[in-house]
């Protein structure tokens, strides 16, 4: 997919339909989507309608448990995890854009702390090159193909919104 | 001199050991960070790996299970290692065997000293000689500053009352001997609050108090009448001993919180006192236990407040 052809509704209902047939496949009991913040908790949001899921939602902020706290620090005003225990729970675990690996990597093990998951399926909406960790997602909206010196963002939340940026090299 | 050995060239936070220097926008930071760590008690496993390999020693020279409690709490609660050495003063052992203990522990690669000593400053002189890469909490010193207790206190106040501008707070007890209390009242200036009082007996008030920046009264009538926030000391009992006083009773009688004197304070005055706790002489059963009581909810924010002042030291948060 190229960059200039990124829409968002188009990338929600791909991901939500992969998402349900997953649910089906795997028989999903009652799921639990939790959306990592910011991006994915706003993705979430439209997904927990599109898939009907009454479930309240879960929200995950990883900054305690980023890997590269030591060297950027972190932002004093973290707002904390929203999120019921996820012992023996099926979690959809939802993020805006999949890139080193490195948030889901941390996501998992922040779930963990929340109780033993049952089984944790990964949606993301937009997959793009440059994974650093053995990790990858279940269902995805859409894929990209970026250079090193490019990022993808997502803002929002209302519109949501795809941009495209390039950054200086460190 | 707090301000420049507490933060460092880069401005970050390096020791935490007094209330004195710090302006607004740290006290704030500590509070914010603090928010933030509050969810963690709700989780299942009770930790964030903020300081994983990081060692934090207690090391008290004297004795207090509360605080060092609620430091061990946090430390462990952002993973770091923890010891905790309770360490017998001496007459004799102050500047050169307080500084033998601490390069030891030093050498043995130690990030953190969380320092609780009977003599004023010994925190202060602690962190003049660390390494660089090590950090100082002060846990209370003589009659200084006991700061993380000041700053929970302050978080405690804010999540009732939001605006500290608009609140008089009156402190009330032993303010001669209480290093809490010199600590919060530099942290209620420094957040602005309208009005600090001090309401003590003459002989437990330290010489030209007025300095700090309080109002002074010696009538508990007088020192409630409006107050937003009560803050009641805890009196050391050997106090009376020392001809400060003349009975527990009397104290009580004139200065002890009661239900009756706490109608003079506004309808909403939550009732503090940063334990522990002596019943019938600072405060009434009823008063420490009533609605408007915070105490306990001080003991918990406790461990939020020790969690961001550690992982702000050792620069896990962006200072």
């Amino acid at each position: 997919m190229s960059a200039e052809s990124l829409d968002i509704d188009t990338l929600l209902q791909n991901l939500a339909d992969c998402l349900r047939r997953q649910i089906e496949t795997r028989g999903l009991h009652d799921p639990l989507l939790v959306g990592i913040h910011t991006g994915g908790v706003w993705i979430a949001e439209r997904l927990r309608e599109r898939l009907g899921i009454d479930t309240p939602l879960g929200r995950l902020n990883i900054a305690f448990y980023r890997d590269d706290f030591s060297r950027i620090g972190m932002h004093p005003q973290v707002r904390p995890s929203q999120l019921p225990s996820t012992e023996n729970r099926d979690v959809i675990l939802i993020d805006d854009v999949l890139y080193t690996g490195r948030t889901i990597r941390a996501a998992l093990n922040e779930l963990f702390d929340y109780g033993r998951p049952r089984q944790v399926i990964l949606g993301v909406l937009i997959e793009r090159d440059g994974r650093e960790l053995p990790i990858q997602p279940d269902c995805v909206g859409g894929r990209v193909s970026l250079g090193p010196d490019q990022r993808i963002k997502l803002t929002g939340p209302d519109p949501l919104k795809l941009e495209i940026h390039t950054v200086e090299a460190p | 001199m707090s301000r420049t050995l507490q933060l460092d060239a880069g401005g970050r936070l390096r020791h935490f050991l007094t209330i004195e220097g710090l302006g607004r926008d740290w006290l704030e930071r500590i509070m914010d960070t603090a928010e933030s760590f509050e969810s963690v008690a709700a989780q299942k496993v009770k930790k964030v790996p903020l300081l994983r390999g990081k060692t934090v020693v207690n090391l008290f020279f004297e004795t207090s299970t509360r605080t060092r409690t609620t430091f061990e709490l946090a430390a462990k609660r952002l993973s770091a290692d923890v010891l905790n050495i309770n360490v017998a003063v001496s007459a004799t052992a102050k500047g050169e065997s307080l500084l033998d203990t601490v390069r030891n522990l030093e050498a043995m690669g130690v990030d953190m000293f969380v320092v609780r000593h009977a003599e004023s400053g010994a925190a202060h002189f602690i962190a003049r000689h660390v390494a660089p890469h090590v950090s100082v909490v002060n846990a209370g010193d003589g009659r200084h500053a006991h700061p993380t207790q000041a700053m929970l206190d302050m978080f405690t106040i804010r999540r009732h009352k939001r605006d500290f501008s608009r609140l008089t707070v009156a402190i009330v007890g032993d303010i001669l001997h209480s290093r809490v209390a010199r600590s919060q009242i530099h942290a209620l200036n420094t957040l602005g609050a309208r009005e600090v009082r001090v309401v003590a007996p003459r002989t437990l008030l330290p010489v030209a108090v007025e300095r700090l920046g309080v109002r002074v009264c010696h009538d508990l009538d007088a020192g409630l009448e409006d107050v937003d926030v009560v803050i009641m000391l805890r009196l050391q009992k050997e106090r009376m001993q020392g001809a400060l006083l003349p009975s527990e009773r009397e104290f009580y009688r004139c200065f002890g919180l009661t239900a009756a004197r706490l109608r003079q304070a506004r309808p909403d005055c939550l009732v503090m006192h940063p334990g522990p706790i002596n019943r019938g002489v600072e405060i009434a059963s009823e008063v420490a236990d009533g609605s408007r009581s915070v105490i306990l909810e001080q003991v918990g924010h406790g461990i939020a407040i020790r969690m961001a002042v550690m992982a702000l030291a050792l620069g896990a948060v962006q200072g």
